[in-house]
């Protein structure tokens, strides 16, 4: 029930996020894709079909120990990127004090890649969430269901080609039209500078 | 018979439905409970009841405008949120906060994390059953909150930190009430301990409720008290310094069980280092600029364009007839509607209507308006003729200012391409953003990583096995806030 309070001095350093990204690309030459580097955070682009192998070497050896699954998410590259969507897993070790991200590319066609829940536990509601806003499939995944909308949601609205706001907000509701009647009679109060 | 009373007693699982409109579940929180009796057996929740969707929203903002968003999260310590905010974009930008922006970042924040504390305690033992602690709690919180109005004029929603700063600058006036809240408060710490901390309900209710180990908690996902609680000393105030957070000295308080009691413990202690890190910077806090020095990155103070926006300065406006295309750009931005002219012929002012505003300044694509300085009032061709006076340094200054005010406003300041995830210490956990930017003035993508959400998710593993009106205290210890969770 005691609480203590304890002071903490940084005891290792770890490894440098180049030597983490360069120790994944010896153990796993083909499926590493690039390297990139921006303001000191390494990502490594790796191929997904081996992802659950990747996750599991970086959480299982000892000298990277990567405990900590800080963030999971997906991006939508629609247009801009061949292939469409990627998988960012924001990695930290809470032992060594290092850090890496991995990014897995998932192509348009069959946007679906392997759980890591069997991993790291918190990674669940984050591949919910996933799906919900990407329709990216997590294979294997215990309880694949959207999260944060409604069940017969249509669409998946972080993909870039959803669109921000609604075509026909009008005739959905009623209310809209008031307001935008009520605004135009108030135009007058408007200040203009 | 014997058959009959046997069906009679049959025990099975019943289905309970609990929230969204739940006083105990801190927001629209809903879980669907399956008890065997008294005991839960699964637990499902459901969440997304409130979500607005900040990260589309903050596809479609720049990095400015969507500041505001953050403090819509997580509205009980929406301080931290902005800072969280900021720092991650200042990083992104490449750009240093000065010192004295740093320190107050940082009392804001323990600020933040005080008023927080103080109102999980409230809730999280009113929910349990200890009244009176609500009513102290409220009486600490008002006097936070009070302060945060005397610094920024907001209670909630503040905005106070910015990209590159802050605001404005601290008055000597709030630093000195705000020292008597640091000596006032730990003996207001105490009295709430009095009332609760040797408590035999509040024990029973607490101690071995909710027992997550430190391996599991890490596996979890869990940060912040909730992660601390259970013997793991992961900080990122420590881990990665952001602020001045390397400057002061603090200690991270850890718990031992992992139950409910001791994460209570955990945020009990960081009341009082959180109290500590506020003085320190009092004592510390250096004299110098609240804002950066980036005029791609941070909006000029309004006094660099003073000499050319203020009214009294009678500054005239003049079309150059033989530059000016009629494209009809500044006759849509004048608030007067003081230019008139037809389409592709060039535009005139009426001098009598002009505001001297310089909205049709900036806009110009041709840079076919001129500035006259002291020439309200005259005639069309005395300010033809002026125009051609080269203009002085002072006003020349301002002018470029007002221009790049106008482009970092319209368009956004421009980030670098790539991507970075940074996170910061926010009372709840790590708060994390994620950005990707393509170069533009709005990110590509906006990730938030909020710690709520993250909690929520383990609920079922707190409360499985434990009694119904257990879930009521996992709910409380793991400090939820559903505008943070859905976002």
């Amino acid at each position: 029930m005691a609480v203590r309070l304890i002071k903490m001095v940084p005891i290792h350093k770890g490894l440098e996020p180049t030597e983490i990204a360069e120790k994944i690309k010896e153990t796993f030459p083909d499926d590493v894709v690039e390297i990139t580097n921006f303001r000191d955070q390494v990502s490594v682009i790796v191929k997904k079909d081996r992802i659950l192998k990747i996750c599991r070497y970086l959480h299982d050896e000892p000298a990277l120990c990567f405990d900590h699954l800080q963030d999971l998410c997906g991006v939508d590259y629609h247009g801009k990127k061949e292939p469409r969507f990627e998988v960012v897993y924001n990695l930290y070790s809470i032992r060594y004090r290092h850090k890496i991200r991995v990014r897995a590319q998932v192509t348009a066609d069959d946007p679906s890649i392997k759980t890591v829940t069997s991993i790291w536990a918190g990674a669940d509601w984050h591949e919910r969430e996933c799906f919900d806003m990407f329709g990216i499939v997590f294979k294997e995944h215990p309880d694949l269901r959207r999260i944060l909308l409604p069940e017969d949601w249509e669409g998946h609205p972080l993909r870039k080609d959803y669109p921000l706001k609604g075509p026909e907000l009008e005739k959905d509701w009623p209310g809209f039209v008031e307001v935008l009647n009520r605004s135009k009679e108030l135009e007058e109060f408007v200040w203009k500078g | 018979m014997e058959q009959q009373v046997e069906r009679i007693f049959e025990t099975r699982e019943l289905n309970v439905n609990m929230g969204p409109q739940h006083p105990a579940t801190h927001g629209v929180l809903r879980l669907v409970l399956d008890i065997d009796g008294e005991t839960i057996v699964k637990v499902t929740p459901y969440v997304g009841y409130l979500h607005r969707g900040i990260e589309k929203l903050g596809e479609s903002l720049t990095y400015f405008q969507a500041l505001p968003l953050t403090d819509r999260m997580d509205y009980i310590a929406s301080m931290s949120n902005n800072i969280g905010y900021c720092v991650a974009v200042e990083k992104l930008f490449d750009i240093e906060p000065p010192e004295r922006a740093k320190f107050i970042r940082t009392i804001v924040g323990e600020m933040s994390r005080i008023s927080n504390h103080l109102l999980w305690l409230a809730t999280h033992a009113l929910d349990i059953g200890a009244m009176t602690v609500f009513l102290y709690c409220f009486r600490e919180r008002e006097w936070i909150l009070e302060l945060f109005e005397k610094i920024c004029g907001a209670r909630l929603t503040v905005t106070y930190p910015r990209i590159g700063g802050v605001k404005n600058d601290v008055s000597q006036e709030f630093l000195d009430s705000l020292y008597k809240f640091t000596e006032e408060f730990p003996s207001r710490i105490l009295e709430y301990e009095t009332l609760i901390d040797q408590n035999r309900i509040w024990l029973k209710r607490t101690i071995g409720i909710g027992v997550i180990s430190a391996e599991e908690a890490i596996n979890w996902g869990l940060t912040g008290p909730t992660l601390r609680g259970s013997g793991v000393a992961y900080d990122i105030r420590k881990h990665m310094p952001y602020d001045a957070y390397d400057k002061v000295d603090f200690e991270v308080p850890v718990g031992i069980e992992g139950d409910t009691y001791d994460r209570y413990r955990c945020r009990m202690l960081e009341f009082r280092q959180s109290n500590n890190i506020i003085r320190q910077c009092i004592e510390k806090l250096p004299p110098g600029p609240v804002m950066a020095d980036a005029p791609k990155f941070t909006l000029h103070p309004k006094d660099a364009m003073f000499p050319v926006t203020h009214p009294t300065k009678e500054h005239a406006f003049y079309i150059d007839e033989k530059v000016c295309k009629g494209c009809g750009m500044c006759l849509r931005a004048c608030p007067a509607k003081a230019i008139f002219g037809e389409k592709k012929k060039p535009h005139k002012i009426k001098q009598e209507l002009c505001l001297s505003c310089a909205n049709c300044y900036v806009t110009c694509k041709f840079k076919s308006l001129k500035i006259v300085p002291g020439g309200k009032g005259l005639s069309d061709e005395k300010l033809a003729e002026l125009a051609k006076a080269p203009l002085s340094e002072e006003i020349k200054k301002a002018t470029e200012h007002l221009v790049e005010h106008f482009n970092f406003v319209k368009k956004g300041a421009r980030a670098p391409e790539g991507e970075l995830y940074v996170a910061t210490e926010v009372p709840k956990g790590e708060l994390g953003f994620y950005f990707v930017s393509d170069g533009s003035g709005k990110p590509y993508r906006m990730r938030l990583r909020s710690p709520s959400f993250i909690h929520a998710g383990a609920l079922p593993r707190l409360c499985v096995g434990h009694l119904v009106a257990d879930v009521i205290a996992n709910i409380g210890t793991i400090d939820l806030v559903l505008g943070e969770c859905d976002r």
